[in-house]
């Protein structure tokens, strides 16, 4: 018979409702702002105790706790207000200390058996909760000049084993020239070193009567160097981002030589900006006996401003890369100190020199990759962007080697107790295997993002209840179906994002709010055709088929194309714009199912099978 | 709504015209006054504060001149509390904090940050040309995928209808000097879908009216097909415009861009599914074979 469903079709258009309402639901319940504590160091264990000081300092500040538990990740305190929880945030930092990370979150109020089933609200986007976006660039040309730093010491030492006379070694962007006086000593050195260090490669050339070694990393090389500061950076990064206690960060990789880093409901972002771009390690040098000079040493200043300088010799010891733990204390003149375990490779290195070397001074270098950028004109008259990158070095303390040094010691000579930590934080996560630069930027504040919220939201009510009524006003009882389908169209499609967890933006709202316009698009395509056949003198029933029927492919190839528009979309675009993606094309999937299977069942429930009703369409 | 009978194919020759002078008019825009691209496209920094009561804008103009920070433009951004402050071409990445800081170090009344964002120069010129592409991209898809649901003079006339679609929306965005920005890329973008929504439909029904009227010309059943979907194009067009117009009213300073490049796409792109692309296949000679493979020999044959 026409018209008629039968009962399973039924059923499964309930079963998707009945899973549509279940997965959206999660979405009804806001989420409660929050204290995360978690442990700075390895030693340290956020448990009950911890909590307990933490909620005993709340009462005593007069501040209202909603609840305080234990999870995997370390302990969460909700408040029942964002006041509540910026006024909590010193009371509980201040009483738990430096071993604690106490950061802002917005954690879930999903009930239990919902999140047991997989259920929980959509994300939200950087614009609606607030927070910050940085995207880095490593520079990866500099990690391998780096790398060619390091080998020119492991050369010079070659070179000097085998009694090869050169006279300077330097290095320039991406090339290590070593200058020799005589054609021979070249030839032995190219024999020696090419030998010994099969991964370069070597090209001569004479110029003013001297000769010169040029030696370059192979190409496989030289991406096997910056691929692999691109993976150290992304390590250290998410040392240091978890260092900051953040819930839910994101550090990823992007393009080639890119870093996204997100940071959600983050306020201190130049605290955040100081940590996760900081590029400042250590380095151990020997101070330089008097008969060195030349190359091979470097005179450098104390970072205590008082203009002293000492001569160090280039050569290193070992640097921060060594560290295996580090933490920051005072020492016993009220000082700042850092107090720096070695690993074991670092740990041998250092007992090997130290004790060849009781009595003489080793300098502590404080090293920082900055980096300057100046506008200039190129050939083509467009303004563009040079960067220039360099070090800023100074000795932060010079002391005599009293005896053997081993795993473990001090180092002094800080500015700032601040100073002293975030550098005992950069050592524990690890150096930057190249440097990084800030290419772009986004705060959000939190006010910005409710406010976003709120007229995303508000706005979104109004288009439904405008769309509703016109559908209503012009189509009648099939104005009732179409509605319907409407605003289960939505529930569909909230629980859609919840279940991909995808993130929800402003633009994302607004996509919703589009496809509101446009979902109601193929029931007026149906109902036009219906119309039409009605016209046309078609019997009821049957203009309800054939109306349903004509305008499918129809409804198909518009939305097909729609969707792939909105797949180049979701290519293209990155952040809030990738959200609008997501909802138009999420909203087009749904918006089928709904104004399709959905209305067709209401119109066979209410019309199917019942002869020469009339039809109020 | 009943079916029309308006002779739209009598238009024509007026309506083609009319489209030249607005693709004209928009490209001239474009060529002379170009578009006034927002931060995520040239690079810079923007600061955006709330002040708890209104604020002079000179005040803040002179302060921060005076500190050294020249080339700037300060705008009030949605309300008189809330003000934005624009550097083209920073040098530093910690512009924003800095300039923050000098606003409130100012400090009568409390001033918090709303939001502040950083766009390298390199970065943005990147966003650019993926922008570019991205359009191209979608144009291309659109294009294979109309020549192989309908037909190849179908595709160009939807191709040609769209880029005419964004060549005047793009065009009012320069006339009226309005911001574009990233968010405005993504109107852009759903404009395309949009208007090959309507397009496609209005295709839909050519393309089956050639199957059923066999004896009407081409110039008259085009005629016909747009009457017949005139009611469903209108309509559609109508709920997206009244929830564009609630978006672009009451959905706040972040997305009025956003929103006023689909509510200026959404009439261009109904103005041209119903005329434009129509007029297309007119000109590019659609002819009933085209669609409907010629009948075999054989086929005839057993006809009496």
């Amino acid at each position: 018979m026409l018209n008629k469903y039968p009962l399973w079709k039924y059923l499964l258009i309930l079963l998707v409702l009945a899973l549509g309402l279940l997965y959206a639901f999660p979405n009804l319940y806001p989420d409660d702002p929050a204290l995360q504590l978690s442990a700075q160091k390895t030693t340290s264990v956020v448990d009950q105790s911890t909590l307990l000081k933490a909620t005993d300092a709340l009462k005593k500040a007069n501040i209202e706790l909603k609840e305080a538990e234990l999870t995997s990740a370390g302990g969460t305190l909700r408040f029942n207000s964002g006041e509540d929880q910026l006024a909590a945030k010193p009371v509980v930092a201040a009483v738990l200390g430096d071993d604690f990370v106490t950061a802002l979150n917005l954690v879930p109020t999903t009930p239990d058996w919902l999140s047991s089933l997989g259920a929980g609200p959509a994300k939200l986007g950087l614009d609606l909760r607030g927070g910050v976006h940085f995207l880095l660039e490593v520079d990866t040309p500099a990690a391998v000049k780096q790398r060619l730093e390091v080998s020119s010491s492991e050369m010079k030492a070659a070179l000097r084993k085998d009694k090869i006379r050169y006279r300077s070694v330097a290095v320039a962007d991406s090339v290590l020239s070593i200058r020799f006086l005589k054609e021979a000593d070249l030839d032995l050195a190219e024999n020696l070193l090419g030998d010994d260090f099969p991964e370069y490669r070597y090209a001569t050339r004479e110029s003013n009567d001297e000769f010169y070694l040029d030696v370059s990393f192979t190409e496989a090389a030289t991406s096997e160097i910056e691929s692999y500061a691109l993976q150290q950076n992304l390590t250290t990064l998410r040392n240091r981002v978890n260092e900051l206690g953040v819930a839910e960060p994101l550090v990823q990789r992007q393009g080639s030589n890119r870093i996204v880093v997100e940071l959600p409901g983050v306020q201190d972002t130049a605290a955040a900006k100081r940590i996760i771009g900081a590029t400042a390690n250590l380095e151990f040098h020997l101070e330089a006996g008097l008969e060195d000079s030349g190359s091979d040493i470097e005179t450098l200043t104390f970072r205590d401003g008082s203009g002293r300088t000492a001569r160090l010799e280039r050569d290193l010891i070992i640097t921060g890369d060594s560290v295996s733990d580090a933490s920051s204390s005072f020492d016993e003149n009220g000082q700042p100190q850092v107090n720096i375990s070695l690993d074991s490779k670092g740990g041998k290195q250092m007992s090997k020199v130290t004790r060849a070397a009781v009595g003489r001074n080793m300098g502590v270098v404080f090293i920082e990759h900055k980096s300057r950028s100046r506008f200039v004109e190129n050939a083509e008259g467009k303004m563009e962007e040079v960067r220039r990158s360099y070090s800023e070095k100074g000795i932060i303390s010079l002391a005599t080697i009293q005896t053997t040094l081993g795993n473990s010691f001090r180092i002094t000579g800080l500015d700032s107790p601040r100073e002293s930590s975030e550098l005992a934080l950069l050592l524990r996560a690890g150096a930057l295997a190249a440097p990084i630069y800030f290419v772009e930027e986004r705060t959000i504040g939190p006010s910005l993002g409710a406010e976003n919220i709120k007229l995303g939201v508000s706005s979104a009510q109004i288009g439904l209840l405008v769309v509703m009524l016109f559908m209503l006003v012009y189509y009648k009882v099939f104005g009732v179906f179409a509605n319907i389908s409407l605003a289960i169209n939505i529930i569909l499609l909230m629980a859609c994002m919840s279940l991909l967890s995808a993130t929800l933006t402003l633009p994302g709202i607004a996509g919703i709010v589009l496809t509101m316009g446009m979902a109601v698009d193929a029931n007026v395509l149906i109902f036009s055709r219906i119309k039409e056949e009605l016209a046309a003198g078609v019997p009821n029933q049957q203009a309800i088929h054939s109306g349903f029927n004509r305008a499918f492919t129809t409804i198909f190839d518009a939305n097909i194309t729609t969707l792939l528009v909105a797949v180049i979309l979701f290519a293209v675009g990155t952040g809030p714009v990738k959200g609008f993606a997501v909802t138009l094309s999420l909203g087009i999937l749904t918006s089928m199912f709904t104004a399709i299977v959905l209305t067709r069942a209401q119109v066979n429930l209410v019309y199917g099978g019942r002869k020469n009703k009339k039809l109020y369409i | 709504m009943k079916v029309t009978n308006i002779p739209f194919m009598a238009m024509r020759k007026i309506v083609a015209v009319f489209s030249l002078v607005l693709i004209l008019i928009s490209i001239g825009s474009l060529a002379t006054k170009g578009l006034q691209f927002g931060l995520d496209f040239t690079g810079g920094t923007l600061v955006e504060v709330a002040y708890e009561k209104a604020p002079e804008l000179d005040d803040i103009r002179a302060l921060l001149s005076e500190s050294g920070y020249d080339d700037i433009v300060v705008q009030n951004f949605g309300s008189t509390t809330d003000i934005v402050v624009r550097m083209a071409n920073s040098y530093t990445a910690t512009l924003g904090d800095e300039v923050l800081l000098t606003l409130q170090n100012n400090g009568e009344t409390n001033v918090s940050l709303q939001r502040s964002e950083f766009v390298g120069a390199q970065v943005g010129e990147e966003l650019r040309e993926q922008g570019g592409l991205g359009m191209l991209l979608a144009l291309l898809i659109v294009m294979v995928y109309v020549a192989v649901r309908f037909q190849f003079k179908f595709s160009i006339a939807s191709v040609v209808a769209l880029t005419h679609d964004v060549i005047i929306t793009l065009g009012f965005f320069s006339l009226f000097n309005v911001e574009f920005d990233l968010t405005v890329l993504a109107a852009l973008l759903a404009v395309v879908g949009y208007s090959l929504n309507d397009t496609i439909v209005v295709c839909d029904r050519i393309r089956e009216n050639f199957r059923i009227m066999r004896e009407t010309t081409p110039y008259d059943l085009i005629n016909e097909s747009i009457n017949q979907t005139l009611g469903r194009t209108l309509i559609t067009s109508l709920t997206t415009l009244f929830v564009l117009v609630v978006l672009f009213v009451a959905g706040g300073e972040a997305i009025h861009n956003f929103s006023m490049a689909l509510l200026v796409g959404i009439i261009i792109g109904t103005y041209s599914s119903i005329f434009v692309a129509a007029n297309l296949l007119l000109a590019l000679d659609i002819k009933r074979e085209d669609l409907v493979p010629a009948p075999k020999e054989e086929l005839e044959d057993e006809l009496p």
